[in-house]
């Protein structure tokens, strides 16, 4: 037999001691979310897409989802912030750069995001923007025309959503004293998940009937792609260290096994699939249950990974 | 430069917990919230077992983790001996630095900052031992210079056969256990 008693203060007995809460997944799936639509928006501005439409909407090409993303990450950010200890100190973040610190990395990626959310909204501004400064509108007008500006817009875009998507798994996968966490797979896994969140809103959201079965194709790809980074994501653990396979466990029998292949593998990735398949090939029509579906998966992949990684630990015997 | 650490006599050892109070005492830590511990690990089969007390606290390793994911630099190795300190004007309380311990060493203090073992710092600046290491009844905790041939703890480590807590996390732990 193999018994370890310690008298150090436990998170099992002393609850206070529980590292992250709702916050940090709220904040990794609206970072996720928000990573989604850069790329997808940003991929349409570097086509040339354009919205023509008088106001704005929540087509690719248009400003509705730039807007929203832009509420999206605020909203996320606040809950990071909500979640500090010591919020008085949080301009610290902004007084240095650490290089080995992914938490770094992130909160300048963050300020990266802002402007070129902000270049989207206003390469088709809002009709509550235009009405009330009617002095801007030549102005954006000219940047509006400007088709390398928007393709430059859009290069940033993608570029920027995919490190705010990666910078999201990475974040939990550089704390290598939780073992379910410390695979760098995450990266990929967490902006997948954001672009199929993302195209699954975009897709229920969109004004043009082309461009929703455009994001319902993708959408069923990057969920094909989530499935298998997930699969993946698990083979690595259970060929790993002991300490990897305990924790590969949580899913393969523990705690967590029923909320996430039934949460959040088969309701928020594999139906969700099924049902955009059959509606691609019009065997069935597009209901939002799919983007809905794929949606609440994001976010009940990003609790039970954050969840589920604070139990993983290194044996001590 | 001085590399300080920590060697610890699981023989000698008790688990009397005098070290643990003597940190509360001298630092001050909050109700509930410890920088110091001890284990007690029972391993084999009955009736032929064997028990090994260790006081353990943060091991103040030469790879920190926690070091390496602080955003703001707060935690960070100190000039002098290597020890790893908190500077708690710049610790913004994201709790990275929890999450990336293996030992669970830190915790958050009420005040808001990430706290745990200084290695008594300010005593250690003054050239004495820290108080787990000053009030232990048993000598069984030795600290000092690594780096010194001539140290006790050097000799120590040198002389009899040892160990570091999860040393397969890769940390490098500075606190030895002999055996």
């Amino acid at each position: 037999m193999s018994e370890l008693i310690s008298t150090a203060q436990s998170p099992w007995v002393d609850p206070h001691l529980h590292v992250w809460g709702w916050e940090i997944p709220v904040y990794l799936f609206l970072g996720g979310w928000t990573a989604g639509i850069m790329v997808l928006c940003g991929w349409a501005l570097w086509k040339g897409q354009r919205d023509e439409r008088p106001h704005a909407t929540f087509s690719l090409a248009s400003s509705g989802l730039f807007i929203l993303a832009f509420a999206a990450i605020s909203l996320g950010m606040l809950a990071l912030f909500l979640d500090l200890e010591h919020k008085l100190f949080v301009w610290r973040l902004y007084v240095t750069f650490e290089p080995a610190s992914p938490m770094s990395w992130g909160a300048w990626i963050l300020i990266l995001v802002y402007p070129v959310l902000l270049m989207g909204i206003l390469l088709d501004p809002p009709l509550t923007l235009t009405n009330r400064v009617p002095q801007l509108v030549p102005l954006l007008k000219k940047l509006a025309d400007n088709l390398t500006l928007r393709r430059i817009t859009g290069l940033l875009a993608i570029g920027t959503g995919v490190a705010l998507g990666i910078y999201t798994g990475i974040l939990l996968s550089a704390l290598g004293a939780r073992p379910l966490w410390s695979s760098a797979i995450l990266g990929p896994l967490f902006l997948f998940s954001g672009l199929s969140a993302a195209a699954a809103f975009a897709h229920w959201a969109s004004p043009d009937q082309p461009e929703r079965e455009y994001l319902a194709k993708i959408d069923n790809q990057f969920l094909a792609s989530e499935l298998a980074i997930v699969l993946l994501f698990l083979i690595g653990l259970t060929t790993s260290t002991e300490a990897h396979l305990q924790a590969a466990q949580l899913f393969l029998g523990g705690a967590y096994t029923a909320v996430f292949w039934v949460g959040v593998v088969g309701l928020g990735i594999v139906l969700p699939l099924i049902i955009q398949s059959l509606a691609v090939t019009h065997r069935v029509p597009h209901t939002p249950l799919a983007p809905v579906l794929v949606i609440l998966g994001g976010l009940a992949l990003r609790f039970v990974i954050v969840s589920a990684g604070q139990i993983s630990h290194w044996s001590r015997l | 430069m001085a590399r300080l650490g920590m060697v610890i006599d699981t023989v000698r050892c008790v688990g009397c917990m005098d070290c643990v109070v003597a940190c509360k005492t001298e630092n001050q830590t909050p109700e509930g919230m410890n920088r110091d511990w001890i284990t007690y690990a029972t391993r084999g089969r009955y009736p032929d077992l064997s028990l090994t007390i260790q006081s353990e606290r943060c091991n103040h390793c030469d790879n920190p983790p926690c070091v390496h994911c602080c955003p703001t630099g707060a935690s960070h190795v100190h000039d002098w001996g290597g020890m790893v300190q908190i500077t708690r004007e710049e610790c913004i309380g994201c709790k990275a630095c929890l999450a990336s311990c293996p030992y669970d060493a830190r915790y958050i203090h009420p005040d808001g900052y990430a706290d745990k073992c200084t290695f008594c710092l300010h005593r250690v600046e003054k050239g004495e031992d820290p108080a787990c290491v000053a009030v232990c009844p048993t000598h069984c905790m030795h600290f000092g210079d690594l780096d010194d041939p001539h140290s006790e703890v050097r000799k120590l480590l040198d002389s009899r056969r040892h160990h570091t807590v999860m040393p397969e996390a890769g940390t490098r732990p500075q606190i030895f256990f002999l055996e």
